[in-house]
This record gives C-alpha cells, structure tokens and sequence, in this order.
C-alpha cells in the first residue's frame, strides 16, 4: 500500500555559503493534524525523548519541538509539534500560530521545509479539510495516514495510492505505536523538502472570487512582510496568492492600512453577488474532499455499531452519565489526596534527614543555616508537590488520551456554562481540591483564552490540602468540645465544610464577574468533538507526565527556592543578641545559632498536618523553644508582624498571628510550624499537638484578654479560605500567563477578599454577639 | 477539478433547496428527534459559529444525525461525516436541514 519512492535524496539548499557550494542543513519539518488523530503518537515515535516543550514568545501557546533522525548520517531534522487544528483559519491564538509557523512568519522558528499532515484513516473527510488548507499554502506537504489498523477493524478500507494521486502529495500509512511506515515517512519528506514542484490546490473558486483574489495578490510588495526572504519569483507568487486568500477570507480586516481598503471593497462586492460569499472556500473545498472519499474510501460495514457507541450508551447516559462521572471524580480526588500522602512523607522525610544531614556535617553557622533552612527546605517544599502532580497528569493523560474527557465536558456544559465557564474546566478546578498547582497547568486543555484565564483565577478558591492544617488546628482548638449539630454532625465537621463551601460560592461569583467585566469575551461555541474512545499510548501517557513534571521543577521551583531563601532571611535576621535575654524564655546560656541538635523534622504519618517550614523556622525551633520563638519576634518577621498589626487587629488578629500570617503566605501550612514557634511550643508540633493547642487557647494580648477566641479561629479560617498564600501558586500562574500581571493580579483581589470576609466575619460576629 | 457555482447544484443530486422544501419541510437541527437522518441545507447565524460548524463538516448538503443530548437536555450529539460532535442547542438552531428520505 505505500507508494512508491525513490531512495532518499542527499539534502542540499540552494541557499550558498560565502564559499559558493551547497551545504546540507538540517530540516525543520512541522507536524500538523486534528487532535485526536494521533499526531502526538507519532511525533513521540519520532522523537523519543530528545523533545522539549516551550511557550512562543509573547503567548501561552505552547511549542514542542524535537530532534527527528531523518536517515544515518544526515543532521536530525527539527519536527515541530503544532497544536491540534481543525482548521489553520485563525479562529484561536493556536490556529494563527500555527500558520504563522507554517508560512514562516514567525521570526523565532525557521520555515519547515516540510509539512507532514497526520490524517486519521477513520476520519477521513474532516481530517482532509485541514489537508486542503494546508494544499493552499503550496509549501511541501506528506500526509501521515494514520489510525489505519482501526481501519482496518471496522472494515474501512482506504486505497493510500488512490489519495496520494488525487491529493498530489506522498500519502504514507504509519502505526505510530508500532513503529511501522516511520522509514517511508523519512524518505517521503526528505523528497518533498528536496523536490522543486509544490503541491496544488485542486480546485478553484468561482470567478468573481479569483478576480478579486489576483488583484489583491498584485497589491503586495515582493518582500509581503514574510520573516524570511523567498528563493524564486515562482514561490513570491504562491505567497502572495495565499496571502491574499487569508485576508479576503478572514474574519477581520486586515492590520496592514492598505490592504484594508482594497479588501473591504472587494468583499463588498462579492457580498452584492452573493450574501453567503465568505463560505464559498469552505463548501469548494469539502465539495473536493467528498469527491476524493468517494474515489478512495470503501466503507464495507454502513451502519455498524462501534464500540464506542456502545459505551456512550452508558457513560453519557442520562443517569448513569452522572454516576460515572461522579464515580471517576471520586476517585482522582481520592488518590491524589490520599496515595499522594506516602511519597509525599518520604520526600519530606527524606529532605530533613539530608538537611540533618547537612548541619551535622558542616560548621554550624549562617551558611549552614542558608543551606539547610532556605536551599535544602525550599528544594524540599518544591519537590514534595511533585507525587501530587504526576498522579494528577497521570489521571488526566488518561482520561485525554482514551476519549472520556470530551464526555466528561459533554456532560457538565451546560452547569459550567451556568456559572460562565467552560466545560473543560472542570478537571483543573476538581484537581485544585487537592492541589491548584497541578490543576492550573492543567488549564491548557481550555482553548479560549479568556475562559481559561478565568479557571485559573479562581481555581486557588477550592480549598486545597494546605489549608487543613489550618482548618484542623482551629477546631481542635476551639470547636471540638461542642455537641453535636442535629445529634449527627459535630461542629467541626459543619464548620470546615462551610469553609470548603465559601470557597466554592466565591468562586463561581468571582468567575461570574470577571466574565462579564474584564474578560469579558462572547462565550465561546462549543463545537467538541467526541473521538471514539481509545486504550491510552503508556509512552505518551509517560511522555505527558515527563514534561510536565520537569517543567514544574524547573519553572515554579526557581521562584520558589528564591522565595523560600527570602523568608528565611526574614525570620533570621536580625540575629539575636546573644546575652539579651527576653523575661519571659528565662534561659541564659548560648546562641539560637548553635545549640541546636541535628534537626529532626515532624515526618507524622497524615501529610495533611506534617510541619514543613518554608524557611527558617524549623532550625530556629530546633534546641531551646524560648530562644527560638525570641528570635523569630525579633526578626524582620516578628517586625513586620508589628507593623501590620493596626492593619488586622479589625481582622480579629494581633501582631504575632501576623507574623504567622506573613510567614504563610509562602504555603499556607506553615501557620502551624510559624504559630508553635511564636508561642515557644517548638517547631515540632503538629496541628494536632495538645501542646500547641493550649498554647494558642490560653495566648494573652498585651492587655490580658485571650488572643483567640472561637470568632478569631473562624475569622482566621475565612482568611485562609480566600487568601492566595502559596507561591508556587504564584510561581505556576506566572508561567503558565506568560507575564507577571496576572499572578500580582490574583494575589491583590484575593487578599481584597480575603481581608473583607473575614472583617465582615470577626465585626460582624461581634456585633451579634459572639465573643 | 470541481468548480463551485452560487446555488449548490453540484454538491447532490437534490434540485435547489427551494424545490425542496416544498416537498420537505426545513427545519433547525436542534429540533430533531433523536435517530432522525437529515441533510444540510444552510448554515446561518454568527459569522464564528458558522465557520467553525462549516470547518467542521456542516456543510450544505452534508448528511447529519441526532443521537442524543446530554442530562441536563444541552448539549446535543450530532454524527456528521462519520464521528460525533457535540454542541449547544443555540447552535444547533442556526442548522437548517431537511429530514431524509430513508
């Protein structure tokens, strides 16, 4: 079935060294195709593990690119992975870039030499309408028939020699997964990169249309404003022609002043002739392909039920739909809460026996100190997250890669769009329960970008696993004697509850306003195509986690290690005096800098309420409890905790909440570590400790009366629930916007709102009463 | 080589769609009753929506099929050309189509 070629040509450009002879360079080929066709297959086929994923400059659109051996001996071609189109009319940020790409006008990535078009063999038609697009730009074109073992299965037979004849390009059949038609692949582009013929659209528009499409074409200067200068007047021509279908065709006008005139007229009068004008490209070219599946394809079983329908019958499902999406969103939430917790205490442990380690090593000092609590601590809370996130792209890989997740959206359209979201939205958001950092890089699957800007804005509001320490230690301290709401429910239940609740109504008001403020943006169709369901590629499965791991390590963990050393100079210095003492710690003897035994952080069992201090406040804990808790109130920390006292004492909170407050803004658990540090409970206590709990029932102000009470704890719990305390966060929004603005952006009105629910909270509480 | 002229004539062997629809009543997609085979025959509304149904396979002439629409009864599950779209009755709406004969 594979047409026949000729052996590989040896590559050479006309392109002359200053010396005058050709040299062979290495190709840049581009993969395009629909989603789901299995491009992604077979550029994990092509490039094994030399990819690497990027953003193109200036937008969130995401660039993946690898290393493709071509033959032995030639230099590996460059294979750019193109986000899946349907179609390269810019209707999305990823179709413009993709032609961008394609026409070589973006000046950051050369122009592919080649252009390989992944066509889904079950799939025909629609996956032919992007092939003719691309037949449009008339640059070298090999289609990759894939999927043709599925094909084969549902008796679709489809005559690769007869397609390559009426596409006029190298139609080649390839199993991405089992490595076959790779070789053929290879030599089909090296001919098409090397041949001087490019293909042709095969067929015309009406009259009219070629009229004004040669007249508009005659209006660019050679140079058309293309990143790279073209070889011959041949291909000028064939770039000027395409460009001016694009313009004539698209939605807008276009930017250049004066095209815009000539354009503006010539769709006035195509629209005299005929209203619906603009479809004619649309219907010649599906009127094309209709006539090219005719010729080709050969359906021998009409009718047949596939297997996916026969799954669909169930899982969209007007019942058990529901059901079996609530049964797999169970079940995420579950794993990554719960078998997340084993490596998680590991990694944990691990980092404080190194850091013990460490200090016990080396001289104690400032530097070791700089080592273990910033370096080795900030390293430590960036990698912990990582069993979170590789369970989590582990889940939605899966559910991606076999079809679920377009039922999934199927299936919750309609309540999303309730609340002005997307239906895609609602695996980041249910991710973000455990953990947002993971379920924010998992926003990439909503097209729009407005809509996903808004998912990832309010995706910190699902009340993640960080906070139920906090929760946790407030209950204990103040909820947990109380009886029983409706003799069922405790208090503390119905309270944490209320929390997670108060999450999620913010949420879904604040996305309500932003799109209908400033994001506003028409909601978007939702044209979604439900693939037929497929077993999951392990390698792309792997390969997904793989990169999106490394890129959370390298991206997030740098701001979060420059965070975490930040913090531990706040809590550090100013170092103590070593012979001023404070009344109320009554120890006399020795430095907070080198009494301390090799640390031995808290590695409980339940993560949810192990201390991991971000920074500083585990080895000031370590040794003398009173030392340490002097130091931290005498640091920056402790001063700035003063500072802003007069800004939350309306919260409820007083200046040593306020260090907490300060010291958790980098990830909300450490409240706990900070508080038992503050109040000279030692750095060990957990949330659960009965030593930290009296510690913080029986805390004074300066004029005797208790710092917390039952209204405080709620107040400080409100907080928690609307604040954005996490700079990994911060760290992963930053990334994944591409700009600072929007992370500084969702830190401001989360604070807003965190600062007025809980004074409405702790005022309002006390005007009704509660003490 | 195919070229297109203004009125569709060459896409099935249908006559015009006006002919039609004195045969057949037209009517949107979204009314539908589930396992009815239809035809296209306009795509209008929104020039967005449009494109992208069009660029999806909706167009004039194409065959098209309701099989389901989700609990809360939007969105619908079109098969057109062969696989499964889904999308809102809203756009649904701006699809005129004529039932088959089969």
């Amino acid at each position: 079935m594979p047409t026949t070629l000729k052996s590989p040509a040896p590559v050479h450009e006309t392109n002359a060294t200053p010396e005058g002879d050709a040299v062979a360079r290495p190709l840049t080929v581009a993969l395009a195709g629909n989603p789901n066709a299995g491009k992604t297959s077979l550029f994990n086929a092509l490039t094994g593990l030399r990819q690497k994923v990027a953003n193109y400059p200036g937008v969130t659109v995401e660039r993946k690119e690898g290393h493709w051996q071509l033959a032995p001996g030639q230099p590996a071609a460059q294979l750019i992975d193109l986000p899946g189109l349907y179609s390269l009319d810019a209707n999305s940020i990823d179709e413009q870039i993709a032609r961008d790409v394609i026409t070589g006008r973006l000046a950051s990535v050369p122009r592919p030499d080649c252009i390989i078009a992944v066509v889904d063999a079950t799939n025909l038609e629609r996956n032919l309408y992007l092939v003719t697009q691309l037949l449009e730009t008339r640059r070298p074109l090999v289609v990759a028939l894939t999927m043709i073992d599925l094909a084969g299965r549902h008796k679709l037979e489809i005559d690769a020699a007869r397609l390559s004849d009426a596409l006029g390009v190298p139609v080649v059949p390839v199993v991405a997964t089992q490595r076959q038609g790779l070789n053929e692949l290879a030599e089909a582009v090296l001919e098409a990169a090397a041949s001087a013929t490019p293909p042709a659209a095969g067929w015309r528009l009406s009259a009219e249309a070629e009229r004004e499409l040669t007249a508009l074409a005659a209006l660019d200067a050679p140079a058309n404003g293309n990143g790279g200068a073209h070889r011959d007047a041949a291909t000028d021509a064939n770039a000027r022609r395409y460009g001016a279908l694009v313009e004539l065709y698209a939605e807008e006008l276009p930017e250049a002043a004066e095209h815009q005139a000539a354009v503006a007229s010539a769709r006035a009068r195509l629209a005299e002739g005929n209203p619906r004008w603009w479809q004619e490209p649309l219907l010649a070219r599906y009127n094309w392909i209709e006539g090219v599946a005719r010729r080709t394809v050969r359906d021998h079983k009409p009718g047949r039920t596939r297997r996916t329908d026969r799954i669909d019958r169930f899982v969209t499902h007007k019942f058990f739909g529901p059901l079996i999406l609530l049964a797999v969103m169970i079940l995420i939430l579950q794993t990554i809460f719960s078998w997340a917790q084993l490596p998680m205490n590991l990694i944990d442990g691990g980092f404080a026996r190194l850091g013990g380690l460490v200090r016990a090593t080396l001289q104690p000092g400032l530097l070791t100190d700089l080592l273990v609590d910033g370096v080795i601590a900030g390293v430590g809370g960036v990698l912990v997250f990582l069993p979170q996130i590789l369970l989590l792209f582990f889940f939605i890989s899966l559910l991606e890669d076999s079809g679920y997740m377009a039922r999934a959206a199927f299936l919750l359209d309609r309540l999303m769009r309730g609340v002005g979201l997307h239906g895609k939205a609602f695996m980041p958001l249910l991710s973000s329960f455990a953990c947002a950092i993971p379920g924010i890089m998992a926003t990439r699957t909503i097209e729009n970008p407005k809509d996903r800007l808004a998912t990832i804005l309010i995706a910190p509001f699902m009340s993640c696993s960080a906070r139920l320490p906090v929760y946790t230690l407030m209950i204990a301290a103040f909820f947990s004697r109380q009886e029983k709401l409706l003799g069922v429910l405790s208090v503390g239940v119905v309270i944490i509850m209320a929390m997670y609740l108060l999450g999620i109504v913010v949420a879904v008001v604040v996305a309500w306003i932003l799109k209908h403020t400033i994001l506003k943006s028409p909601p978007p169709p939702l044209v979604l195509e439900l693939p037929p369901y497929r077993m999951p590629n392990p390698l792309n499965v792997l390969q997904t986690i793989r990169t999106r791991s490394w890129m959370f390590v390298r991206r997030a963990g740098t701001v979060i290690l420059a965070i975490s050393i930040l913090l531990w100079a706040l809590v550090t210095f100013p170092r103590m005096n070593t012979t001023a003492r404070d009344a109320d710690s009554g120890v006399a003897t020795a430095t907070s800098t080198t009494a301390n035994a090799p640390g031995e952080h808290a590695t409980t069992d339940e993560r949810a309420e192990t201390v991991q201090p971000a920074a500083g406040a585990s080895h000031v804990a370590e040794g003398l409890d009173g030392d340490a808790g002097e130091q931290i109130r005498q640091s920056y920390a402790g001063r700035l905790g003063h500072l802003i006292e007069p800004a939350i004492a309306p919260l409820g909170f007083d200046w040593k909440m306020g260090i907490g407050l300060i010291a958790s803004f980098a990830a909300r658990e450490t409240l706990v570590s900070t508080l038992s540090i503050v109040y000279n409970v030692g750095g060990d206590a957990t949330a659960e400790s009965d030593s930290l709990i009296d510690a913080v029932r029986n805390a004074r102000r300066a004029d005797g009366s208790p710092a917390w009470t039952p209204l405080v704890a709620v107040s400080m719990m409100v907080f928690f629930v609307l604040a954005c305390q996490c700079m990994s966060t911060i760290a992963i929004v930053r990334r994944e916007t591409n700009s600072w603005r929007w992370p500084l952006f969702m830190v401001s009105y989360m604070l807003v709102l965190a600062y007025i629910a809980s004074f409405i909270t702790y005022q309002g509480g006390r005007l009704l009463g509660f003490s | 080589m195919v070229s297109l002229s203004n009125n569709f004539s060459d896409i099935d062997t249908a006559g015009a769609p006006a002919a039609r629809t004195e045969r057949r009543a037209a009517t949107t997609l979204n009314t539908l009753a589930h396992g009815t085979e239809a035809r296209v025959v306009s795509v209008d509304g929104e020039s967005t929506v449009a494109r992208r149904l069009m660029e999806m396979g909706v167009v004039p002439g194409a065959p098209v099929c309701v099989i389901k629409a989700a609990p809360l009864g939007d969105p619908i599950e079109v098969r057109v050309r062969g696989y499964h779209l889904a999308l809102r009755r809203a756009e649904a709406q701006t699809i005129t189509v004529v039932t088959s004969d089969k």
